[in-house]
């Protein structure tokens, strides 16, 4: 458990992917079978056991803690597993326990003149007040001091934690897998004690770790498709592979690490409703169009909602398993319950996830907030409707399509979709055009041009070659898309932040406004944040320009210098804005980033807010605070 | 006579009328006693000042030869009288030439302990108990989340990660003035033994220390040194200079920090550390507590810090304790000036 924690802790603190990767492998690399496939379980979510309360946490601190220090150590670190790991105190037996071997400081070439004057006294007794107060002698214990009858139980403070539990006999701390399957079979009744007895063998980060697991908030910024590409660098594998292979498998893995280790068979996937690697388009350029024939593509709304797979089969007492899974095959199936008895007939759909009401496609707004949500209660099912909007068909019953060129795939998929006859997935119609014109003029009008009432769910279209197979990846040539361009505005730089990981020495996020009438007269109100957007030689433009025109600093932040006539304009290109009633302005932007640097143009010619404000009466969804 | 009488929170810091001076004074006075030489409590201007030998060099390096009117320098354990009482200096484990100070007067005994821990450090003199009737300590991390560990096993951590990124440098933000110069001590000893990389801003001080028998190994300045001659090394850098410009000259840098305040996550985060080493030159939870109690002292004035939770704690095992509400000490803000980085942890 302790060396798991620590990866958990190494990870928590690393910004950089490939090194996530590195010290996820290096672990797998380290660390033996089964813990490493718990760990792997872990990482990708899927370990199933009942999570711990909080309020159980907190009656298990209560108990052994004072609680004005307890609130005011809370208050100060702000998270409650965290708080708890950090002031765990041990239960350290009160009175049986002599002074522990402490070791004398090492030696120092430094000790001062007056060690001679010092009467060493190794026995002495913290709690024996009487012979502290006898007056001027100086007394000198061996540092670190002792920490044991202070009443309250803290250990004796003492070097290693380990080596400290090892001297009383405490047993060794669990291991991941320990506390794994020990969790799933535990009875709620069991789980304090059981909790109180691992807290008090763990170290600080495996307390930190363990709290973190029970409770299921890991939260460390790693996906289970990061998790399951660093297995695969385990045994030089496309993580590709392990995403296929990995419906089939259950933790703690142990015949997948055999394989990546070379010492056993790659394990099969037996799932009756296996993913399949998703292909993906390329964006395409202007100088694109001169070399493409449009009498050979197909073209569809691109919908700006959730690419998923929608999978159904039939396992082996013929009954038919639904999964739903994302574009990089993780399951969601648990996030859309709502969808599943649609999926009634065994097939792969390749599609895309909206919210419908009352048969109108909503905005991505609406859409999200569906997603990443833990309770799916049937409230956010009733308000946010979901819907698989059908884009192609990857399999036919026991029918492997992908194959078959888009359009016979076309057809098949249309009559799938006829049989289901349900009114949560339906087909994406095509986008009948003759010639680039044509599409061009549809792609700026959607409405005009088939896409109705749902038009703003629409953001851009996709081109596919009538002859494509279904290919894994982003094949060139076979599919693209051709995005609506983003919406543009100019706001002044308003206040700078470092970034993180190889940023660190950059202020590379941007706080930006417009302009509104205040109370004294026109001032700029913020109205986003972007950090990406921007060339090398731009960040290194714009760090220098935050240097030089400081006014003030608040800890890593900047304010930099944004008046009628002193500033620097930023070109910002956004996808969407919604209304937002926590920020200031009112709005908020949908990925946001620099497009352009306006040496140019003086910050009193920037956008103003009313500009925004009229761009949004597009936009329907509210967010809700 | 009250303890009050003999030593009295103001202004300027801890003023000792009946013996003409104050204690770590924040504003120039006309006689100063200095614990140690971080720059929130050794400041320059004063008339006189009366602290070791270590830390009358320091403020000589930092402010230059005029630092103050006077000085003297006292020995620990060597006892002098000042007006009406007499001061006795004992080491405080903190950095090299740190000092509490015992004041007593008549029968009472006050020590006022400045900064100081009782873990093992390698470069200084380790921390003394000085049994009194008040017992003057910091609050630095005065809270029971701040439980410090062995720093030997945060530089196995360190070394640990050197070895997984054999290409890339390793920047540890660690102040200039102790910290720098203990890490430096802890990874010789746990057998590191190739160059150590320093910021311009710590080579004088760490000259110094080496001056005074601490041995250190190979010292180079990082400045000049190619880029790609710094994969796999070790530089230490105060701790503002480990996310700026200067970091630009290192390959793909991993930052490390070593304070104590890295036990806490979101403190590490906020400030883009990637790797934490909680090492850290002031008591911690269990060694305030611990003091506290050992010393005998019945009633505990408690400064900088976490002044609250520790007052509290005393008063819960029945001792008197108050907060003294000193300002000036600890500053632990994001300084771009290396020398606040003193104002340190």
């Amino acid at each position: 458990m302790n060396r798991f924690a620590e990866l958990l802790d190494r990870l928590a603190y690393e910004p950089g992917r490939n090194n996530k990767l590195r010290l996820i492998t290096g672990y797998f690399r380290e660390v033996g079978d089964p813990d490493r496939g718990y760990a792997l379980a872990a990482l990708t979510g899927a370990l199933s056991f009942k999570h711990a309360k909080p309020a159980l946490i907190r009656d298990l601190i209560a108990s052994r803690t004072d609680p004005v220090l307890f609130g005011l150590s809370y208050d100060y670190v702000g998270d409650l597993s965290e708080t708890v790991a950090l002031m765990w105190p041990r239960r350290v037996p009160r009175h049986d326990e002599s002074f522990p071997g402490h070791p004398s400081p090492p030696p120092s070439p430094a000790r001062g003149e007056g060690a001679q004057l010092r009467v060493q006294r190794q026995t002495r007794s913290t709690t024996d007040r009487d012979s502290a107060s006898d007056g001027g002698t100086t007394l000198s214990v061996p540092s670190p001091l002792a920490g044991e009858g202070q009443g309250e139980g803290y250990r004796g403070r003492d070097a290693d934690e380990s080596t400290h539990s090892r001297n009383h006999n405490n047993p060794p701390p669990p291991t991941l897998t320990e506390v794994v399957t020990t969790l799933r079979t535990l009875g709620k009744t069991e789980l304090p004690k059981q909790l109180e007895r691992w807290l008090d063998e763990l170290d600080e980060t495996g307390r930190w770790a363990l709290l973190k697991l029970v409770t299921g908030a890991l939260r460390i910024g790693i996906s289970a498709r990061l998790a399951k590409t660093a297995a695969a660098a385990l045994g030089d594998k496309d993580p590709h592979e392990v995403e296929l292979i990995w419906p089939g498998l259950s933790p703690p893995y142990l015949d997948l690490f055999a394989w990546l280790e070379g010492r056993g068979e790659k394990p099969v996937n037996r799932d009756p409703a296996p993913f399949r690697p998703v292909m993906l388009a390329h964006a395409i350029e202007d100088t694109d169009f001169q070399n493409l024939d449009p009498a050979d593509y197909v073209a569809e709304w691109k919908w700006d909602g959730i690419r998923v797979q929608a999978v159904a089969g039939r396992d082996e007492h013929d009954k038919i398993t639904a999964r739903l899974y994302s574009r990089t095959g993780e399951d969601i199936t648990g996030s859309f319950p709502d969808l599943v008895p649609s999926l009634r007939l065994p097939g792969a759909i390749d599609g895309e996830l909206l919210i419908l009401r009352e048969g109108r496609v909503q905005s991505f707004n609406v859409l999200q907030q569906r997603l990443n949500r833990k309770i799916v209660s049937p409230k956010l099912i009733k308000e946010f409707p979901i819907h698989l909007r059908a884009y192609d068909l990857l399999g036919d019953d026991a029918n492997d399509l992908r194959e078959l060129p888009f359009v016979e795939r076309r057809e098949r998929l249309e009559m799938f979709v006829k049989k289901l006859d349900d009114p949560r997935i339906d087909l994406s119609p095509t986008v009948p055009f003759e010639s680039w014109d044509a599409l061009t003029a549809a792609r700026a009008d959607p409405a005009s041009a088939g896409a109705g009432e749902d038009a703003d769910a629409v953001e851009g279209v996709m081109l596919k070659r009538r002859d494509a197979p279904y290919l894994p990846g982003r094949p060139k040539g076979q599919w693209w898309k051709w995005k609506r361009d983003p919406h543009i505005i100019d706001a002044v730089l308003m206040y700078a932040q470092r970034g993180h990981g190889k940023r660190s020495s950059f202020y590379s996020d941007y706080t930006f406004g417009v302009w509104t009438a205040g109370e004294s007269g026109d001032e700029l109100v913020p109205v986003g944040k972007a950090y990406f957007g921007f060339t090398d030689e731009e960040l290194l433009q714009i760090d220098r320009f935050v240097r030089r025109n400081t006014t003030e600093k608040f800890g890593p932040v900047r304010h930099v210098v944004h008046e009628a006539d002193k500033g620097l304009v930023l070109e910002v290109a956004f996808e969407g804005l919604q209304r937002s009633p926590r920020h200031k302005s009112g709005v908020a932007m949908r990925f946001p980033r620099i497009s352009r640097l306006r040496w140019d143009k003086p910050p009193r010619e920037a956008d103003r807010l009313e500009t925004l404000e009229k761009m949004l009466k597009g936009e329907t969804a509210e967010v809700e605070a | 006579m009250r303890p009050q009488d003999i030593l009295l929170p103001v202004a300027s810091g801890l003023c000792c009328k009946p013996g003409g001076f104050h204690i770590d004074p924040v504003r120039p006075v006309e006689r100063a006693v200095i614990t140690h030489g971080h720059s929130d409590h050794a400041r320059a201007g004063h008339g006189a000042v009366l602290a070791t030998q270590e830390t009358l060099d320091m403020m000589r390096l930092r402010y230059g030869e005029n630092f103050a009117g006077t000085t003297q320098a006292i020995r620990y354990g060597e006892e002098i009288r000042l007006g009406d009482v007499s001061v006795k200096f004992h080491p405080a484990g903190h950095v090299l030439g740190s000092a509490q100070v015992a004041v007593t007067a008549k029968d009472i005994s006050i020590v006022a302990s400045g900064d100081y821990k009782d873990a093992p450090d390698p470069t200084c003199t380790p921390f003394e108990l000085v049994p009194c009737d008040v017992f003057i300590t910091e609050a630095t991390f005065g809270l029971p989340v701040f439980r410090h560990g062995d720093a030997a096993n945060e530089v196995k951590k360190l070394l640990a990660s050197v070895a997984l990124f054999p290409e890339r440098a390793h920047l540890v933000g660690a102040y200039s003035l102790g910290k720098a110069q203990r890490v430096i001590a802890l990874l010789r000893q746990a057998g590191y033994d190739a160059p150590i990389y320093l910021h311009g801003a710590m080579e004088k001080i760490t000259q110094y220390y080496q001056s005074r028998g601490i041995a250190l190994g190979e010292l180079r300045p990082v400045m000049g040194v190619k880029k790609a001659a710094l994969a796999g090394t070790i530089t230490l850098a105060p701790p503002s200079a480990t996310s700026d410009l200067w970091t630009r000259r290192f390959p793909d840098p991993i930052t490390a920090f070593a304070s104590g305040w890295m036990r806490v996550r979101a403190r590490a985060r906020q400030r883009g550390i990637e790797l934490p080493l909680v090492i850290s030159d002031h008591a911690d939870w269990d060694g305030l507590t611990a003091t506290i109690t050992a010393t005998g002292a019945g009633e505990i004035w408690v400064t900088h810090g976490q002044e609250d939770a520790l007052a509290h704690w005393c008063q819960s095992k029945g001792l008197r304790a108050k907060p003294l509400d000193l300002v000036g000490y600890g500053d632990e803000g994001e300084s771009e000036t290396p020398l606040q980085d003193e104002a340190e942890a």
